[in-house]
């Protein structure tokens, strides 16, 4: 009776864990094992060839024009974490300080600055696409009407910056995340320890630095990894706005669109490279998962708790 | 600590304290009120272009339109597939939800009511996959979808959804149904209700608050995706929303109020929701990094 009894709780509790189960390994577990299995070999379209050990890393990283490419990429990528740190984390971080004193408004302002996040990224893109263009778009109108005339020009369309609006365009979409996220951090510092910085000091500068930036070390952990790992993710947004090359001239050329591009290959004629593209997928891979781990627990041991 | 928090600071008397307290509410106003106009000016723009025509876009692109002139609208409504892809949309992201929430829900239940060896595990294994960016295994995935023969079928996009929704929802449910106080079960276990019973009819209604966490935070990334139809889905007619959008953008790229009107269109629907909403918007997508 009693055995019974287990068998059946365990096929009970087999029942509700196997088909969740099944979907996590079927589709995410078996495809990233794969990913790193497929860049050892040699592909023909869809058609898998030779074992060929380590030569699609080789040629990513080594042989022209793929290795100036990657580079090129890379450094973008670099480019774009940097300035989305102080750009919509910094601001973020900025917008939350202010929203915690709690004015008159800020349950609006609190709305307004997270509606963007809900939109969705392919809306953003072509939203600014829109704005920025350079004889219709409704940036440089604006700023001919201010008596900004001289600072108009063709945003998306050349080198130095077009990757700059890019990044306008993402932290306007998701500068509402790490701003609440840092918010939510600061309302749960305790009433008794501000009561005690107060009768210590007057300077607000001494409260942030001292006692709220520590105390919301856990929102920073968090907001700083998945900006790093959305950050050499990014591909939607230089997607919609520059176009699958990174124009102009491969200035705006990040690891996403060029990952895609080797993959799949492009309108230009370039045909799909499952190997090249499989082995620049392992290495983006391999990158983000070693940095963010080391990021997130180097930033942990920063954490207070209270 | 306190003497160079003096230093720094020029130890204020109370009237000019009060004062500088004054000035930083100012500040903290101005900053804000320029913030919030920075967020909404362009979605106030973007609706108030789909109303207008092209000359009118280009000479007063700021100008108030004649909100009764609803060419645009209409061209975008008989003209366009946007319709089918707004309903295909609303099947994927309703199918995915549904067996997100459900399988989510019964991984989480079992881990976080019964002990059993390896709970500890399976839970590290489902929320291990809440940070890998699946986009990079898109060239196996793309492979696997063929060999299932599904490639080019919303049944693709669905498992994928499936997959990535549930790390989260596994994590945030069990974290909830850990919570929920043991009495119920067992004094219905006493009176010999079974385990399926016990599930359905009393702890179920108890998790309701934290399924709309879950959903949300898995929604709103579902409704809104790209990347998998972009590779999944070629046929026009199985084109979801951001898939639909890019390529009408690509065919009306000179009418601008009609591509206005497009972004527009497809928005409203989740700023209406986000705006009744926006607390549980707010927690539930931000509840992954707010513990």
């Amino acid at each position: 009776m009693f055995t019974k009894q287990l068998t059946g709780r365990r096929l009970w509790i087999a029942a509700l864990i196997m088909p969740p189960l099944v979907f996590v390994c079927l589709f995410i577990v078996y495809p990233i094992i794969s990913a790193f299995a497929y860049a050892f070999f040699e592909w023909s379209g869809l058609a898998r060839g030779d074992f060929v050990w380590f030569e699609n890393f080789h040629k990513v990283l080594f042989v022209e024009p793929f290795a100036s490419r990657t580079v090129n990429a890379f450094s973008h990528n670099v480019f774009v974490f940097f300035a989305l740190m102080v750009f919509q984390n910094g601001l973020g971080f900025v917008l939350a300080y202010f929203l915690w004193r709690e004015l008159p408004g800020f349950r609006f302002h609190r709305i307004a600055v997270f509606l963007p996040v809900v939109l969705s990224t392919i809306v953003v893109g072509f939203l600014w696409r829109l704005f920025f263009h350079p004889l219709f778009g409704p940036v440089n109108a604006g700023l001919k009407a201010l008596g900004l005339g001289f600072l108009t020009q063709p945003w998306l369309g050349q080198d130095t910056t077009a990757l700059w609006s890019i990044v306008f365009a993402n932290a306007w979409h998701m500068v509402g995340f790490p701003t609440l996220v840092f918010l939510a951090g600061m309302q749960r510092i305790p009433g008794e320890v501000l009561d005690a910085v107060r009768m210590e000091t007057q300077s607000e500068w001494v409260k942030i630095t001292k006692i709220v930036w520590p105390l919301v070390a856990p929102s920073a952990t968090v907001v700083f990894t998945l900006l790093f790992v959305g950050a050499f993710n990014w591909f939607e947004l230089p997607y919609i706005m520059v176009g699958l090359e990174g124009s102009p001239h491969g200035s705006t050329d990040v690891l996403g669109l060029y990952f895609y591009r080797t993959a799949f290959g492009n309108q230009s004629g370039a045909p799909p490279d499952f190997g090249a593209g499989s082995a620049l997928a392992v290495l983006i891979f391999l990158f983000i998962a070693i940095v963010a781990g080391t990021l997130t627990i180097r930033m942990r041991r920063r954490e207070i708790e209270l | 600590m306190t003497a160079s928090a003096r230093s720094v600071s020029s130890v204020p008397t109370v009237s000019s304290n009060r004062s500088t307290v004054w000035t930083l509410d100012a500040l903290v106003q101005v900053v804000l009120i320029a913030n919030t106009l920075v967020m909404l000016v362009p979605i106030v723009i973007m609706v108030f272009s789909a109303f207008k025509t092209n000359v009118q876009i280009f000479q007063s692109p700021f100008s108030i339109p004649d909100f009764t002139n609803l060419t645009n609208l209409t061209k975008i409504w008989t003209q366009t597939n946007f319709l089918r892809y707004l309903g295909n949309s609303f099947f994927v992201t309703g199918v995915s939800m549904l067996l997100i929430l459900t399988l989510g829900t019964m991984a989480a239940y079992a881990i976080a009511r019964y002990r059993f060896t390896g709970s500890g595990f399976i839970l590290m294994f489902f929320v291990a996959g809440l940070t890998l960016p699946l986009k990079l295994a898109i060239i196996p995935l793309f492979i696997l979808m063929r060999d299932l023969g599904i490639l080019n079928s919303h049944a693709a996009l669905i498992v994928v959804y499936v997959a990535t929704g549930l790390p989260t929802t596994v994590f945030i449910m069990t974290g909830f149904i850990r919570t929920l106080p043991s009495e119920l079960e067992d004094a219905a276990r006493m009176d010999g209700a079974s385990e399926a019973l016990i599930m359905w009819k009393i702890m179920l209604p108890l998790v309701r608050p934290a399924m709309v966490i879950a959903g949300i935070q898995n929604v709103v990334p579902i409704w809104n995706d790209f990347f998998f139809p972009l590779v999944f889905i070629q046929s026009d007619g199985l084109k979801t929303l951001p898939q639909g959008l890019a390529s009408f953008m690509g065919e009306y790229n000179t009418d601008w109020g009609v591509l206005f009107s497009g972004l527009t269109l497809s928005v409203l629907p989740i700023i209406i929701i986000y705006i009744l909403l926006s607390k549980q918007f707010i927690n539930g997508m931000t509840s992954g990094a707010v513990k």
